[in-house]
């Protein structure tokens, strides 16, 4: 398959045996995401110099015999609340608009070290809070398969660069369904990591108990293997699991034979959505056929994931955002006084949404509300962890649609933002106890959309997920089928 | 206010009261709390839109998590040490090119006390 549609494991070998150059493969990537960019709109910046300098870095590497990384000369974007020494960081806020980080993130540290070229900055939800990408300071990016529907959120950028073949493979960072969302909606795969299975170094936090960064592309076998890359101890995240890496690649051609696949009934049968239910049918049938058992769970506490997440998140963001004061980095809106300096500064330079969970966590911790709210929502959290445990006695993987509905219209849900949050139902749960996760394409809709299928794992198993998902992609995924209406 | 559209059987069944989970009052004060100001037509819209939230998350009251402990963290680990050695820190320099104002290698920040000159 050739450009823009070749996978990672094909430009890297291009690379490596001398048939092209780094160099030329990151100009013709960088060429077309300045054509296509104004009309997806997936990317805040686009770092030409830094691209080039990387791809000329793998070259020399190739020609002085040395041994190259798994990624060498591979284009990758990157979302924009990872930090990139040198290179502006904007979380899609005005409050960090200008903000050049002095360091890089753990796992940009990791990209650089495998070869990859860092193409561009991707654009997201402001500070990750949203599911359609549409809370962004600097604008919406559009749905590769439909330009007028939401990609997803909040890694709305990197999931529609990856769709539309701008990159194939992009970090995302996943805290309720971040990664895992925006991909089923662009008909991709991406992988919510075990918490602390992937250092948060440099990931600028939103949720701390919940924040990871994840893999997204177009093959599972492209996302085990950035998973690979991006994975391991860090000792400068104190969460950051000191456990071996396996090789998610391999677990990718490992086969479903035996394994229990466990399926949530009656969120299944309580979907409004006929294309989504069917696909996500498909999918486990498929699974059936390739040796795999299905078995009935349930998870009674799931339908509170809404509350419960949404009263955790924004109580650790309302803790995290206290830092954006306009003393030490970013914007500063001056006032009479220091006190009015940092509400000048958060009033202008935080969107409606950032403010808005500001606000409700701010509420859920404050005095008076803190056991109402904020305990309770963890202690509910407890009977959510609770029912994995037991699924996982009677399963290995547990199976969801990603979504309720394939993407929505942009615009359709930005009135109302509780509507917004219930659409996040299936991905919450996994994220409250920690899981790792995937989510893979299973189908489309009947008017073309793509649809995700996911599956839930015990901490630490991304490779049984790989084999799951591998099965699933070979069965009815779209791996081979790219968005039409680009160019 | 629209009601929220709640769907198949993810919802919950019950949807209790009718008074506001949150006031203006308190919306105002949470907002000096969070050091955030809001206009007035803003104020009502957070009030409406969190008062719909809380109002969805009293569905949490169906539960009695009386013994039940909570989940600070998902997976259960040890805080790391590290040996307490010197190391190199980020350059002064290029940390404070990103501030607002700096002066003789500090922040500089808007002045919090009267000085008598």
């Amino acid at each position: 398959m050739s450009f823009p549609w070749q996978s990672a494991f094909e430009i890297r070998d291009q690379v490596k045996s001398g048939a092209v150059s780094a160099v030329d493969v990151a100009r013709a990537y960088l060429d077309r995401a300045e054509t296509l960019n104004p009309k997806l709109a997936c990317f805040l910046t686009i770092d030409h110099e830094g691209a080039l300098a990387a791809a000329a870095q793998v070259d020399r590497a190739r020609e002085a015999g040395e041994t190259l990384g798994p990624l060498a000369g591979v284009p990758v974007a990157v979302k924009d609340n990872l930090c990139t020494r040198g290179v502006r960081t904007t979380c899609a806020s005005k409050i960090l608009g200008d903000y050049i980080p002095p360091y890089d993130a753990h796992v940009i540290e990791a990209l650089r070290a495998s070869g990859a070229v860092i193409v561009g900055k991707t654009n997201l939800d402001e500070f990750a809070m949203g599911s359609s990408n549409e809370n962004s300071a600097f604008g919406n990016v559009a749905n590769p398969w439909a330009l007028d529907r939401a990609p997803g959120g909040s890694s709305g950028g990197s999931a529609c660069a990856t769709a539309a073949g701008l990159v194939p493979i992009a970090l995302g960072s996943d805290t309720g369904g971040s990664v895992r969302q925006p991909a089923a909606f662009c008909g991709i795969t991406a992988i919510k990591p075990t918490y602390g299975r992937v250092s948060r170094y440099g990931l600028v936090a939103f949720a701390s108990s919940l924040d990871q960064v994840g893999p997204m592309a177009r093959s599972v076998r492209e996302a085990a293997a950035l998973l690979e890359v991006v994975a391991g101890h860090d000792r400068r995240d104190a969460t950051s699991a000191d456990r071996e890496i396996e090789s998610y690649l391999a677990a990718c051609d490992q086969g479903v034979k035996g394994l229990r696949v466990g399926v949530v009934r009656d969120l299944l049968e309580g979907l409004q959505d006929d294309d989504v239910r069917k696909a996500v049918e498909a999918g486990l049938a498929a699974l059936e056929e390739n040796g795999a058992t299905l078995v009935d769970v349930s998870l009674p506490h799931a339908k509170h994931a809404v509350s419960v997440y949404y009263l955790i998140a924004t109580a650790e963001a309302s803790s995290n955002l206290a830092r954006f004061d306009g003393i030490r980095y970013g914007l500063r809106v001056p006032g009479e006084d220091l006190a009015e300096t940092y509400t000048n500064t958060r009033a202008q330079g935080f969107g409606p949404e950032v403010r808005r969970r500001i606000m409700l966590g701010t509420y859920a911790l404050s005095a008076g509300y803190y056991d109402a709210f904020y305990l309770k929502a963890q202690r509910v959290r407890t009977l959510i962890r609770r029912d994995y445990d037991t699924a996982f006695e009677q399963c290995d993987v547990v199976c969801t649609p990603t979504t309720p509905t394939p993407a929505f219209a942009l615009g359709e849900k930005t009135s109302d933002p509780l509507e917004m949050y219930l659409a996040d139902i299936f991905t919450l749960p996994p994220s409250l106890a920690g899981l790792a996760a995937i989510s893979t394409p299973c189908g489309k809709s009947s008017d073309g959309l793509p649809i995700g299928l996911q599956l839930v794992a015990a901490p630490f198993e991304e490779g049984r997920l790989c084999s799951v998902a591998q099965a699933v992609e070979d069965a009815c995924g779209l791996a081979l089928e790219h968005p039409g209406a680009l160019d | 206010m629209r009601r929220p559209r709640l769907k198949g059987r993810i919802c919950y069944l019950r949807r209790p009261m009718a008074d506001a989970k949150i006031t203006l009052e308190q919306v105002l004060h949470v907002a000096k709390l969070a050091r955030l100001t809001l206009s007035d037509d803003e104020a009502r819209q957070m009030q409406q839109q969190l008062d719909a939230i809380l109002e969805y998350m009293a569905g949490l009251d169906e539960l009695d998590v009386s013994g039940v402990p909570p989940t600070f963290h998902s997976i259960p680990m040890n805080a790391p040490l590290r040996p307490d050695v010197p190391t190199r820190c980020s350059d002064r320099a290029e940390t404070l090119a990103q501030a607002p104002e700096s002066e003789a290698g500090g922040f500089a920040v808007p002045l919090v006390l009267e000085v008598d000159s």
